[in-house]
Parts: C-alpha cells; sequence; structure tokens
C-alpha cells in the first residue's frame, strides 16, 4: 500500500515538474511582451495570438497542416493493408515483421534523416537509378520539395500508424467476418460494415499520433524541405531561437497544443455518437 | 417420408496433405433435427462448415432441394449459423445485429423492423432491441445468435457446439427452447456437439462421426439401443461389452435369431437373441447398458456360471444406484439400478461378491469384425 503511494506521488511529481510546470510556463510566456534583451518582460498582452492569425504566418500555419495531413493519409494507406495482412500472419512471423518495423528505432531519426537526403540527392541513389534504367536523362529535383518532406514524414511515422491498426485488427474476432458472410455481406460490405467500424479506433488513434508530431518535425523540413516547406515546428524554432520573440513561439505552441485537445475531444464525441447509433442503423443505409 | 433437403454425394477434402473428410456421404430431410455427433476432430464441424460454405470441397457434391451448390459462395447460400462463440457484432446493437441479415439481402426498411422484432419477441429479448452484445449474459447473447439466424428464414440452420459455453442448467433450458423453435420454425436444423447426452435428446436423427467417417446414422433410440458398432456403443453412453462364441443356431424367423451363445468369461453358456443373422462359430461381442444389468448378492451361496465379480465402488447418483464391479478377469463392469425407496437399506458393500445376470432379449448383438 505505502508503495503504491510512492510509485503514485514520485509519477506525480514527475508529471508536475517536467510536464504541467513548463506547459504553463509556456502558456504564461505567450501572453507576456517581447523583449530582445530581457526575452519577456511585463504587461500582459494578447499581441501575440493576433500576430499568428495574419496571413504571413496563417499561409505557413495552412501550407504545415496540408503537409502533415497528406502524410497521415499516405502512412494511413501505408500501413492499414499492411496491418490487416500482419494480423493474418501466425504469432511468430507477426513477433518478426513487428520487430522488422521497430528495428529502424534503433537509430536517431536524425541520422535516419540524413541518409534520406543522400538518398534523394542529385546523385543520390534513386536519381542514380532511374537514370541508368533510361526512366530519365538528367537528374530531377527530390530534394528540398514537398515531396521529399512529405517522404521523410512517412518514412518516420508508417511504424506509429502500423501500431494502434495492428491491434485493432488483432483484437478484431475473425469469426466476425465468417458470420458477415453468413448473413449475406458480400466483400464490399464485410469492409464497410464490419472491418471499418471495429477498426476506426485504430484509424483514429494511429492519425492523431502522427498527424500532430508531423507539425512538429522541424529537423525534417529543414533537412528536407528547403525554405519553402516548412513545418509548424519550424516555425516555432525560429521564432525562440532566430527572431528570439518567445511569446509568439509560445503563443503557436499553445494554438497547437489546442488544437490537439479540440481533435481528441472530437475523437471521444465520434466515437460516443457511433457506439450511441450502433453504425448500422436504418437511418444510415 | 419427408424429402431431402441437403445431401453430400462423395464429398472429400484435405487440409494440406491431412484428409478431414473422404467419400463422405449425407442426407438431411427438409424439416428435421438433425445432429452431427462426435469426438473432436472428428470432422463434424467441417461438414457443417462445408454446408455453410466456409469450406469448398475438393471433390464430390453438395446438392440443395437437388442443386449443386459446392461452388456457391456462403453470401449467397440460404443457410444462416449460430456460431459457437455467437460472434455477435461488439459495435451494432442487439437490433442492429439480428437485421443485418435483412439488410444485407436489401429487404424494405418498412418490413425490417416488424420482422427484427418478431424475432427478438420468439427468443424473448424484445427489451434488449437497444443493448450491446457487452451488456448481455451468456444465454442472451446465445438467443440473440438464434434470432440473427433465424430472421432471415433460411433452408437450414446449422448450430456449432451452440450451447457448449453455457452452464449446465442453462443449457438444459435451451436446449428445451431450441427443439420447440424448430418445431415452431418448421426449419431443418443441423446440430453440431460431442455431448450425446444433449444429441440423443433433442435430434430426429443422429449421425455419429468418427475419423471423418459416419459410423452411423438413425433415430436417437436406434443409435442408443442398436450401436452398429463398438465406437458408436461406446460413445452414446456408458456400455459392457463381452465377447462370445455363437455356438448353435436355434431358431431364425423373419424377425430375429435365437442362438446359444458362449461366454468364455464365466464359463457359460447363454441363450441370445438378435435381429442380425449370425452362423455357428461366429465370433460376437453382446453389448449391454448399465442399465440392462441385474445384480445379485453370493453372499455363502455356491458359486453358479455366470459372470461373478466384486463390487469396487459404488455411486449413489439420487435416481439410481450405480456400482463398478471388477469380473475375475479384471473386466471392469458398470451397472446401474433404480433406487428403490421401499428398500432404503438396498447398498452393496465394498468387494462384496456379486453375481451378474440381465434382463433377457435387452441384449444387442455384434459381429466381432464389425469393430
Amino acid at each position: 500500500m505505502n508503495f503504491r503511494r510512492l510509485i503514485i506521488s514520485v509519477t506525480l511529481a514527475w508529471l508536475t515538474v517536467f510536464v504541467f510546470l513548463p506547459h504553463l510556463l509556456l502558456v504564461g510566456t505567450s501572453v507576456m511582451t517581447p523583449n530582445p534583451d530581457h526575452l519577456v518582460v511585463w504587461p500582459v498582452t494578447l499581441d501575440s495570438f493576433e500576430k499568428v492569425f495574419t496571413p504571413l504566418y496563417f499561409s505557413v500555419f495552412w501550407h504545415s497542416l496540408e503537409l502533415a495531413a497528406i502524410a497521415t493519409v499516405i502512412c494511413l494507406m501505408l500501413a492499414y493493408p499492411f496491418a490487416w495482412i500482419l494480423s493474418t500472419f501466425n504469432s511468430r512471423t507477426q513477433a518478426l515483421l513487428l520487430f522488422l518495423l521497430i528495428l529502424p528505432f534503433w537509430t536517431n531519426s536524425l541520422i535516419r534523416t540524413y541518409a534520406i537526403k543522400i538518398l534523394l540527392g542529385k546523385k543520390g541513389l534513386v536519381n542514380a537509378t532511374m537514370i541508368n534504367l533510361g526512366i530519365i536523362d538528367e537528374p530531377i529535383q527530390l530534394l528540398y520539395t514537398e515531396f521529399a518532406v512529405i517522404f521523410g514524414l512517412v518514412y518516420l511515422l508508417l511504424p506509429f500508424m502500423v501500431l494502434p491498426l495492428y491491434s485493432s485488427f488483432d483484437k478484431m474476432d475473425k469469426s466476425l467476418l465468417e458470420a458477415g458472410r453468413d448473413l449475406g455481406a458480400g466483400t464490399v460490405q464485410r469492409f464497410r460494415h464490419i472491418i471499418l467500424p471495429l477498426t476506426m479506433p485504430g484509424i483514429v488513434s494511429g492519425s492523431l499520433i502522427v498527424f500532430l508530431p508531423a507539425m512538429g518535425m522541424f529537423y525534417i523540413a529543414d533537412l528536407l524541405g528547403g525554405a519553402k516547406n516548412l513545418l509548424l515546428g519550424n516555425v516555432v524554432k525560429n521564432l525562440f531561437l532566430v527572431a528570439r520573440d518567445w511569446p509568439m513561439g509560445a503563443a503557436f505552441s499553445v494554438i497547437m497544443m489546442l488544437m490537439m485537445a479540440l481533435m481528441l475531444l472530437l475523437y471521444v464525441q465520434a466515437n460516443r455518437l457511433v457506439s450511441r447509433k450502433g453504425g448500422l442503423h436504418d437511418s444510415n443505409l | 417420408m419427408a424429402k431431402t433437403l441437403m445431401q453430400f454425394r462423395q464429398v472429400s477434402l484435405k487440409f494440406d496433405t491431412q484428409e478431414i473428410l473422404t467419400g463422405f456421404d449425407l442426407d438431411i430431410k427438409d424439416g428435421e433435427f438433425f445432429t452431427l455427433l462426435g469426438p473432436s476432430g472428428c470432422g463434424k464441424t467441417t461438414v457443417l462448415r462445408l454446408i455453410a460454405g466456409f469450406e469448398q470441397p475438393d471433390e464430390g457434391q453438395i446438392l440443395l432441394d437437388g442443386h449443386n451448390i459446392a461452388e456457391q459462395l456462403a453470401e449467397h447460400r440460404p443457410i444462416n449459423t449460430v456460431f459457437q462463440s455467437y460472434a455477435l457484432f461488439p459495435h451494432l446493437s442487439v437490433f442492429d445485429n439480428v437485421a443485418f441479415g435483412l439488410k444485407m439481402s436489401r429487404t424494405p426498411s418498412t418490413e425490417i423492423k416488424p420482422r427484427v422484432m418478431e424475432a427478438l419477441e420468439m427468443v424473448r429479448l424484445a427489451e434488449f432491441a437497444d443493448r450491446k452484445p457487452a451488456q448481455l449474459s451468456g444465454g442472451q447473447k446465445q438467443r440473440v445468435a438464434i434470432a440473427r439466424a433465424v430472421v432471415n428464414r433460411p433452408r437450414l440452420l446449422l448450430l456449432d457446439e451452440s450451447l457448449s459455453a453455457l452452464d449446465y442448467k442453462l443449457r438444459q433450458q435451451m436446449q428445451i427452447e431450441l427443439k420447440h423453435l424448430q418445431r415452431q420454425l418448421g426449419i431443418t436444423f443441423v446440430y453440431v456437439t460431442h455431448d450425446q447426452e444433449e444429441a440423443l435428446s433433442m435430434s430426429d436423427r443422429i449421425l455419429v462421426m468418427n475419423h471423418g467417417q459416419a459410423q452411423q446414422v438413425g433415430a436417437p433410440r436406434d443409435i442408443y439401443e442398436s450401436p452398429a458398432n463398438e465406437f458408436v456403443a461406446r460413445f452414446i453412453g456408458e456400455i459392457n461389452i463381452f465377447d462370445a462364441r455363437i455356438e448353435q443356431v436355434v431358431s431364425i424367423d423373419e424377425q430375429q435369431g435365437r442362438y446359444l451363445a458362449y461366454f468364455d468369461q464365466g464359463n457359460m453358456t447363454r441363450e441370445i437373441v438378435s435381429e442380425t443373422r449370425f452362423e455357428a462359430g461366429d465370433k460376437v461381442k453382446v453389448m449391454l447398458r448399465p442399465e440392462d444389468l441385474r445384480i445379485e448378492f453370493l453372499e455363502d451361496a455356491p458359486e453358479k456360471p455366470g459372470f461373478i465379480g466384486e463390487v469396487q465402488e459404488r455411486n449413489y447418483k439420487g435416481k439410481t444406484l450405480d456400482s463398478q464391479i471388477k469380473l475375475k478377469d479384471g473386466q471392469l463392469i458398470l451397472a446401474s439400478e433404480f433406487f428403490n425407496e421401499n428398500e432404503p437399506d438396498f447398498d452393496y458393500k465394498l468387494n462384496q461378491k456379486v453375481w451378474i445376470d440381465w434382463v433377457h432379449g435387452w441384449e444387442h448383438v455384434i459381429k466381432a469384425d464389425l469393430l
């Protein structure tokens, strides 16, 4: 009993000092006035939030959302069939494939991003192969494009999509598909009325786990994206370290947190709605 | 005689190299309660899955109303299944689970609601229509699974060990309900079980299977009283089997033959009766159910020819008193006598010496080489 209490207090203290207080400081910073000498000074103001919604920043904001969304959709499309097939293998093969999926994490993601840079460069493996195969004559610009950023994001974040989807598929009772067939549901109907609703929690949590970090992975955009393809993370990093406008950087971070909270709230609401309506009621067909 | 609804003709199926069924034949009549009975791994579930369409035979024909449906997909067959694990859709309400099949067949929505409610009322779950499967007890899930299948008015309803997950009392109750439902609906039921008691009490006809082979088909009474071979005899309840040799044919008429048979055990000759024709010299197995046996005390009386043994164990079973008796040569015999309330002292002491006889004419005799 005392041991339990100890563990809980240590965890709570840890969370308070390293999670709750920093976030409080962040929110506090976001409503201060920027100052080049002292970083932040009084008075309290909402100027920084106003500046975030100016057209310049808004377009960066929007583009970043777009890149993250595309990366998320691609991750989903790659991971969904993969997780599905994975769940049909025997448990030993499953363990092996999951291990292979996790294996790259043993290498630092920054190093792996440099590797992508080498692969996609003008003299990189991709261009060299395509020239050798006669598909193209001249090396094409792969690096410092939207494509490179999305490629990098998908590469780094794919496992985070696979794992929740895999767990959804793994939990799904395969006899439900036979029950569906037995009751006259063809392939498409089985997918729509059984597989999709039952893996929806995996789809949503996978998408959230991919989408939110995707907006923040500044080093991907730094290394692969060039000047035009910024992610929100780049904006925040530049505001803090280059422009040294701490309140505005904090304001950006706060807005990202609010977005995340909003999305989680939507997810919970949607879940509640789906479970109340049963997903396949008369009105839905 | 009702017409044949479902027929297997020389159906064979292999999984990898393992032969599950070889040249398997089957006839199920329209409107009957047909049970596939056998130990686990005997192929009974495979037969069910072939009927449902979850497996395709390697060879042979599966006929429904005379048409070969072996190639037809499960989703197109007018056959529904009550799964062993129920397989209710966890994300759908009870109502939507039951409505699933009707929606898939594009039944007009004005028709869906009354039919679903009718099916739910039939299994007494109408007030649970809005619940989720997770909020139901095992017996309720079972009944939803039945409603979900019968609402489609299938030609055949398949039940895969559907009661095995329920506790004893609920199982007894569901057995009666299922039987009642089957009479009420007039739908052909094909029931798979390894529980012989369940099979005997519910079925019109039983097919006993072992190692992918049909051992015997018949009414419960035929199977219990006249097992075709030792496997069936031993699988359907307790049985005592004695070796004997036909010494003399006493008389044979159209119905049965009377023979004199010599039993090694007990060194005796007895008259036996059988519907099967034997000749002098045939080796036979004489089968006797525990309730066919009669036991006499052998206090100090001189030994007479017959089975003599010692009481090893006795179990008071409420209605009956079951005794395990060890014969001189070590064979164990199970005898079951109705408990006589007028003789409350009636009991055997352990190691009591007894003489065993049976009600003559109740023996079932098969040829020894049929085993």
